[in-house]
């Protein structure tokens, strides 16, 4: 049990790593101009199912506090929340894929890519604008209309990117398990 | 990219400096918070200058931090823009009344209710601006831990954050690598993709990287349990300055701006400062 | 009579997902204070015997224990890895694993926070520390502005804080270049002297960690103890040979001889070595009876680097002016310690970075104007983490990558692909997952994948790194072939055996300009390209001088031939 917490800090950490970096520094053109692929949804989908609900949320939180930050401004909380509910999200719905035990055939990636759009509707197109909305008074059209396109594309990149990884994961561990000393 | 300059600290001695890393945390989140619930421009007014203030106490120049400001300068300009081509009536809605500033074609008349409205929204993102780039540039990353435990978060969330600042640069050096070997090999994720191919692509591009980051997690686990992490339920803090009274001032102030914004803001029932009646 | 520190009795273990037992039946006392150097091809269980010690077995990598194992008094597989870090202090292979804190001074402290020291006593300890293993001025230095022994050094530290009774090393010389390497066996030495600590260091590079002396020296084979001996004893034997471990080349050269290594002639340490004048007479007859190898055409030139220069930041030049030529079907060496310029050279040849002078012509044609795929069909580039590289999970769709976006038929495709899994002798495999593969089988993986873009040169990063030998030897000879094929492979490395065996020219590089272009033979018996470029001087030097050559550095050429004879024709 305590050495799974250890194993939890440390996946936070480094999957906030990878959030920041993917996020502040990867630029995949959307082909809407001026948008770009956010892949960072992408690992914390699977990092979210790997490591649950909690891990799901910090990873999500911190990773989006520190890009905001490294912007050089305060952080946007309202997208900052609405990262933290994608890895909450995902991480308490798709907390039984069994991506660590080496199983990831149709059947979970069906699950898999339900489940990240929900949570993406739910963060992008709840979260989000409703917060913007009480935080900063915008125009609902607008954010409503921001939290739209956020929604299809990070859905999208969760879902073709993160079972893409979670596939290709997943058949590594199953290469482990039948291994007879070299 | 160092993990230092990840977030541009800039280290030299100054008030700010000298405060602890949990003072200007919490000072930050009590700051940051009284400008997300108030639109009373005469607030924002007042949080605005001791925003300004801080910033001269921290000794921190502004070309040092110019690019930071010119993108939220832009991204200010651009939000503007955008709340106002998806509603030109946002600031008529809320203030009540309607004063035709500048005739354009169809609904895009330019109102003093959303020119006001802008200006105040404008304000309430800039107040934060000193006072997070004071944050970010004049707290030692090394103190970020530490600063959370002292505002009462878990230590170890708050050894998740160190550790995600630890190795930012090490990920983003392997990303570089294992990108420009793809991109020897023609895996593209440029505009002359299709959408598809460069998901695809990216996933490639991925793969490498999670993988190797996934192999980290276990060396790192392991390292920090041979090392007695989680054996108690707290644990101290090299990094850990102790309180001083600037800290104890500061944060005084903090918790007065929050509550004398609250008081200001909310005492008539709304939330909004309206000159127009 | 003292108790063992540590005692295995019939102890045996075997990982859960595995069908045999890693370590079966082993029996090993270890005193308070020896020095016990733990040696073992890969997959012996050298590693594995380590993480029972320090109680990764059976806490975090789960399987089933037999036997008993005392370690300091405590009852290892079932006190728990808290209960043995006080006891056991543990440095892993990987420094940036390891490296947990922001700065040295953090990292050094981690175990400290975590026992809640106070603050004034942890920045004494930590202070203290940081002296015994010299890093004390270095204490606000964050982890990437430190060289890889650096580093070490602040893991070393970090478990010393505890006054651990017994400090173990996990191959502690597979990510230093030679001469770090030798400064972190001398630190070992020093501090074991000063502090009475029980060492054990697990590693297959037996020559470099004889430079200081151990006191025993437990060869695992196959889960097993295939000898606990003196040095002295084990390196007169020929069990190291027979289990894959490199014996030092003065010892191989004397056997080449005709010298009987025993253990009166001391031969551990070359500077312990004790040879006779008659032994003497027979190394200086054995150099003198072959006559010079006979020296390789000059080819013509494939890649001509002129002037180079390359800074990320405009004040800071990371290489300067840097000029050389390689020439067709050459078999290359870059070395140089890390920073001096290596890896950004062969960024800047792959197009991955832009010149800001000078001029590269591959084959005649400049390179200015040429893509970075473009160049990729030319050169190919294999970096050094194999891990790194791979981005499908099937060995075919891997290889067949970088061909796919070039408007051939899958057909054609399969061909290709086919013919280039043959060559790296894959083929039988080219239907597996690549997860089943070993190390080196994805390193050749790797390779194929490049190789199958067809280019005429191939650079690699560090090829060898953290490899036993028998996986070098699989290696390097796969890359001679390819070689004799004609393809012009160039390798940067710190592995002098590398060099010394297999490339015939080295170029040195320091500080961003190259510092020689001479025979690997002539830099490792030049001392101050050796220092420069972070390498040791080879034994063989020493043995040469000591035995009276004149010529070392025909001497080092002379065992080189040799050495190749034997390997060619069996020995």
């Amino acid at each position: 049990m305590k050495k799974n917490s250890i194993k939890t800090v440390v996946a936070v950490g480094i999957g906030a790593a990878l959030f920041f970096v993917l996020g502040r520094f990867v630029n995949i053109p959307s082909g809407i101009p001026n948008t770009n692929i956010s892949v960072q949804y992408a690992i914390l989908g699977m990092l979210a199912t790997m490591y649950g609900p909690v891990a799901g949320a910090l990873i999500g939180f911190i990773g989006h506090t520190l890009i905001d930050l490294s912007w050089g401004g305060a952080p946007w909380w309202s997208w900052v929340l609405a990262s933290t509910a994608v890895g909450a999200a995902v991480g308490f719905m798709g907390r039984k894929l069994p991506i660590s035990e080496g199983v990831f055939g149709k059947k979970e990636i069906i699950a898999f890519a339900v489940i990240n759009v929900i949570a993406n509707v739910i963060a992008w197109l709840v979260i989000a604008p409703v917060l913007d909305i009480a935080i900063y008074a915008e125009p609902a059209a607008k954010v409503f209309a921001q939290g739209a396109m956020a929604a299809v594309a990070n859905s999208i990149t969760a879902v073709v990117i993160g079972a893409l990884l979670c596939a290709a994961y997943s058949k590594t561990i199953a290469g482990k398990g039948t291994l007879d000393a070299e | 990219m160092a993990a230092k300059t990840v977030l541009n600290y800039l280290p030299r001695r100054s008030f700010v400096h000298d405060l602890t890393g949990t003072t200007k945390l919490a000072f930050f989140l009590l700051f940051t918070f009284a400008g997300m619930l108030t639109y009373d421009t005469r607030v924002l007014l007042g949080l605005l200058g001791v925003s300004l203030l801080a910033f001269r106490a921290s000794r921190i120049r502004v070309k040092e931090i110019r690019f930071m400001l010119v993108f939220m300068l832009v991204f200010l300009l651009m939000n503007n823009f955008f709340v106002f081509l998806f509603n030109p009536n946002q600031g008529t809605e809320i203030y009540g009344t309607r004063h035709v500033l500048l005739h354009l074609p169809g609904r895009f008349a330019v109102t003093a209710e959303e020119v006001f409205y802008l200006f105040n929204i404008t304000l309430k993102y800039f107040i934060a601006l000193p006072v997070a780039i004071l944050f970010i540039s004049a707290t030692d990353p090394s103190e970020f831990a530490a600063s959370l435990s002292g505002i009462g978060v878990s230590y170890r969330v708050g050894y998740s954050v160190a550790i995600a600042l630890r190795y930012i640069p090490d990920i983003q050096r392997d990303y570089h690598s294992i990108s420009q070997a793809q991109q020897a090999r023609g895996v593209e994720l440029g505009k002359k993709e299709p959408l598809l191919t460069r998901l695809k692509n990216a996933a490639g591009i991925l793969l490498p990287l999670i993988l190797s980051s996934l192999a980290r997690i276990d060396v790192i686990s392991n390292a920090m349990e041979l090392r007695g992490f989680g054996k108690d339920k707290t644990r101290t803090w090299y990094r850990r300055r102790p309180f001083e009274k600037n800290d104890y001032l500061v944060l005084a102030l903090g918790a007065a701006l929050l509550a004398g914004s609250i008081v200001i803001t909310f005492h008539d029932g709304n939330r909004f400062y309206n000159p127009f009646i | 009579m003292t108790t063992p520190i540590i005692s295995f009795k019939d102890f045996s273990f075997q990982y859960r997902a595995q069908k045999r037992p890693t370590l079966q039946e082993i029996n090993l006392a270890i005193m308070p204070g020896e020095r016990i150097l733990i040696a073992g091809p890969s997959g012996s269980g050298k590693s594995t015997l380590g993480s029972c010690i320090n109680g990764l077995i059976p806490f975090s990598f789960p399987g089933e224990v037999k036997g008993e194992l005392t370690v300091d008094g405590v009852d290892a597989p079932r006190a728990g890895i808290f209960e043995l870090s006080a006891h056991v202090g543990t440095v892993l292979q990987d420094p940036d694993g390891q490296f947990i804190g922001l700065t040295v001074g953090e990292d050094i402290a981690f175990a400290l926070e975590n026992a809640c020291t106070p603050q004034d006593e942890m920045k004494e300890i930590v202070a203290r520390t940081a002296k015994l293993v010299e890093i004390e001025d270095r204490l606000e230095s964050a982890p990437h502005e430190l060289s890889g022994g650096q580093k070490q050094r602040v893991s070393l530290a970090g478990v010393m804080v505890d006054q651990v009774k017994v400090l173990l090393f996990d191959e502690p010389l597979a990510n230093l270049d030679p001469a770090a390497g030798k400064q972190a066996i001398e630190l070992i030495d020093e501090i074991q002297r000063k502090t009475g600590t029980t060492v054990i260091i697990i590693e297959h590079r037996l020559e470099d960690v004889l430079w200081r002396s151990v006191d025993r020296i437990v060869l695992m084979s196959e889960g097993r103890i295939a000898a606990d001996m003196r040095p002295d004893e084990l390196l007169s034997t020929d069990l190291l040979k027979a289990h894959g471990i490199r014996e030092p080349l003065y010892l191989t050269a004397l056997r080449y001889a005709g010298v009987d290594v025993t253990p009166a002639l001391r031969p551990a340490q070359i500077c312990t070595l004790a040879l006779c004048e008659a032994q003497k007479e027979k190394v200086r007859a054995w150099f003198q009876a072959a006559a010079a190898g006979e020296k390789a055409a000059p080819q013509k030139p494939l890649l001509e680097v002129r002037h180079l220069s390359f800074g990320y930041a405009p004040d800071r030049p990371t290489l300067r002016d840097v000029s050389f030529s390689i020439g067709k079907g050459e078999m290359v060496a870059i070395v140089g310690r890390n920073g001096a310029g290596k890896s950004t050279l062969s960024k800047l040849i792959c197009g991955f970075e832009t010149p800001d002078d000078g001029t590269m012509c591959f084959d005649g044609e400049d390179m200015a104007d040429m893509s970075i795929r473009e160049r990729a069909s030319r050169i190919g580039y294999v970096l050094q983490n194999p891990n790194q590289m791979i981005s499908k999970t099937m060995i075919y769709d891997e290889v067949a990558l970088g061909i796919r976006r070039r408007g051939y038929t899958e057909e054609q495709i399969r061909e290709k692909v086919e013919q280039t899994l043959r060559i790296c002798g894959l083929y039988p495999f080219r239907n597996w997952p690549i997860s089943a593969l070993s190390f080196g089988q994805k390193k050749r993986v790797t390779i194929a994948s490049v190789l199958v873009m067809g280019p005429q040169m191939i650079i690699l990063d560090e090829p060898t790194a953290g490899q036993d030998f028998q996986h070098y030897t699989e290696i390097m000879e796969f890359l001679r072939e390819l070689n004799a094929q004609g393809v012009t492979v160039v390798m940067i490395t710190h592995d002098m055996h590398l060099m010394l065996e297999y490339t015939p020219r080295a170029l040195v590089f320091s500080e961003g300009e190259m510092i020689a272009d001479r025979s690997a033979a002539q830099v490792l018996c030049d001392g101050i390209l050796v220092r420069r470029a972070a390498l040791k001087e080879t034994s063989l030097f020493a043995l040469a001088k000591s035995c009276g050559v004149d010529a070392p550095e025909a001497f080092v050429e002379r065992f080189i031939d040799a050495d190749r004879e034997v390997r060619t024709h069996g020995g």
